[in-house]
């Protein structure tokens, strides 16, 4: 059974969206992705200071069955990447929505995420 | 039409074991019980074991049976001089396609076979097609289970739950040598460049033979697993590496192909002939990336004298690097360019296999 933290939020490509304090946001992949993916064995994070549009694609995660596509999930600029994430990737599998956070995000217009999936809508997506 | 998921006599047992499961030509299987990495190295330093009871075995009688085989198989079963011994064999047609790779073992009755799950119906009409006239009977053993016990520990292993009276049998086996025990079919055989045992049972006895090896150490492996640990013994994979439009020749498998007797006359012989007249224009290399990223099936190999084409790829668990079987022309030297996502990435030429008893082998 998949974890889905009810505090994050969600898009339907999987990656996970928390709110910090001062106003960036982090993003990382969801647990139900690393379980799709199996063992992780590369991660390719964006440059920081890199602006993306919402749903652009901003990395990649390559596990021992297959690519796949990380996207930005709200638009902005990068301001930080886990560079411990791309040293030790299985970290994806084993704390998907800890140490493994992927990048952090200043947003173009943080009020988009307001209309980001709810952990009970995102559960709904996945069929939870 | 639908046809129904089928599923082997270990089905359950799987699920007891955790398995996650997935649809292999329309077989119910695991992929792996948690970790595909943690599974790969077990086989590769201690043993593990691997559910193949939906590959085939066909037994194969009557007073043609060794000329017919003779006839269908471009390897030769002639060398099988004496009961139980195993001949690793292409079924080709006669454009010298591979219509499938199996294993071919004397035995006391005439021949048994393996072939692969995912060309059951075709290879058993085409073996139907092809015996018309000759005294051979075809028999599918699908009352029989088959577990693959594979590691540097694994025949310990498994002799401890072997009856004990069959210790002095599994221990003489030689590489490539089976032997009949009851209803029981032991091989010392395997698909993951390690030591190890291909074991036929009565399905019936399947799960708790499984469990008792899982109580000797023996860890439960996926299909996952077993894909990176032939590739990296680099062993083909059937509709991978090569398929009806692909010569022997061309995949690796020239080794197989038995040109003496001259006079032996098998399907695809003469194909094959002609090609290797004209001279081969491709052949297999396996390939590694240094550098970061994951090398798979189908990418473009760029090389001076041409373009290839990646026939498997993965991440090898023991090398920690991305490798690769791949079909390149026939002149190519010791480095490529491979298409990765459109960008071409360099990545080192070499021999196969990547790895053998737990070691890299390559330079």
């Amino acid at each position: 059974m998949s974890q889905i933290p009810a505090e994050l939020k969600y898009v339907a490509s999987h990656e996970w969206l928390r709110l910090e304090a001062d106003g960036t946001v982090t993003v990382g992949i969801t647990d139900h992705a690393q379980e799709l993916l199996g063992d992780i064995v590369f991660v390719e994070l964006p440059q920081v200071g890199k602006t993306y549009a919402e749903g652009e694609q901003a990395g990649v995660v390559e596990s021992v069955k297959a690519a796949s596509d990380v996207y930005a999930p709200i638009a902005g600029e990068v301001v930080e990447v886990n560079a411990a994430l791309e040293a030790s990737p299985e970290l994806a599998n084993s704390d998907p929505y800890g140490e493994a956070w992927f990048f952090k995000v200043k947003p173009a217009n943080a009020a988009e995420l307001e209309g980001l999936l709810s952990a009970d809508a995102y559960a709904q997506e996945i069929g939870a | 039409m639908t046809v129904a998921i089928q599923t082997t006599p270990l089905n359950a047992t799987h699920r007891e074991f955790s398995a996650k499961m997935v649809d292999f030509a329309g077989w119910d299987m695991p992929i792996h019980y948690g970790s595909q990495l943690k599974e790969h190295e077990a086989v590769r330093t201690d043993a593990g074991m691997f559910d193949v009871s939906h590959m085939v075995v066909l037994d194969i009688e009557g007073a043609d049976a060794e000329s017919w085989l003779r006839h269908l198989l471009a390897n030769d079963v002639a060398k099988l001089k004496e009961p139980n011994k195993a001949l690793y064999s292409a079924m080709l047609n006669e454009q010298g396609g591979v219509i499938d790779d199996l294993i071919t073992y004397r035995t006391a009755w005439g021949f048994r076979m393996v072939v692969n799950a995912a060309t059951r119906d075709k290879d058993l009409a085409w073996m139907q097609q092809q015996s018309e006239g000759r005294d051979v009977r075809l028999t599918v053993r699908d009352e029989l289970a088959m577990i693959a016990v594979q590691g540097p520990n694994a025949i310990a292993k498994a002799l401890t739950v072997l009856p004990a009276d069959w210790a002095d049998g599994v221990r003489s086996l030689k590489p490539f040598s089976a032997l009949p025990f009851g209803d029981w079919f032991v091989a010392r055989t395997g698909y993951t460049g390690e030591d190890g045992l291909e074991i036929m049972l009565p399905a019936e006895q399947a799960p708790a033979f499984w469990k008792s090896l899982a109580g000797a150490g023996v860890a439960p492996c996926g299909l996952g697993a077993r894909d990176t640990l032939r590739l990296e013994a680099g062993m083909n994979l059937y509709g991978h590496d090569m398929d009806e439009t692909v010569s022997p020749l061309v995949a690796g498998m020239g080794w197989t192909v038995a040109w003496a007797p001259e006079e032996r006359d098998f399907i695809g012989r003469k194909a094959l002939e002609a090609e290797k007249a004209a001279g081969v224009a491709m052949k297999q290399v396996g390939l590694v990336l240094e550098g970061r990223g994951v090398l798979r099936e189908g990418m473009t190999v760029v090389t001076e004298a041409g373009d290839g084409v990646t026939t498997s790829g993965t991440f090898s668990p023991t090398l920690k690097c991305s490798i690769a079987i791949a079909r390149v022309p026939a002149t190519t030297g010791d480095s490529a360019r491979v298409d990765i996502r459109g960008q071409l990435v360099d990545v080192r030429v070499v021999k196969l296999p990547f790895v053998r008893n737990g070691k890299r082998v390559f330079e």
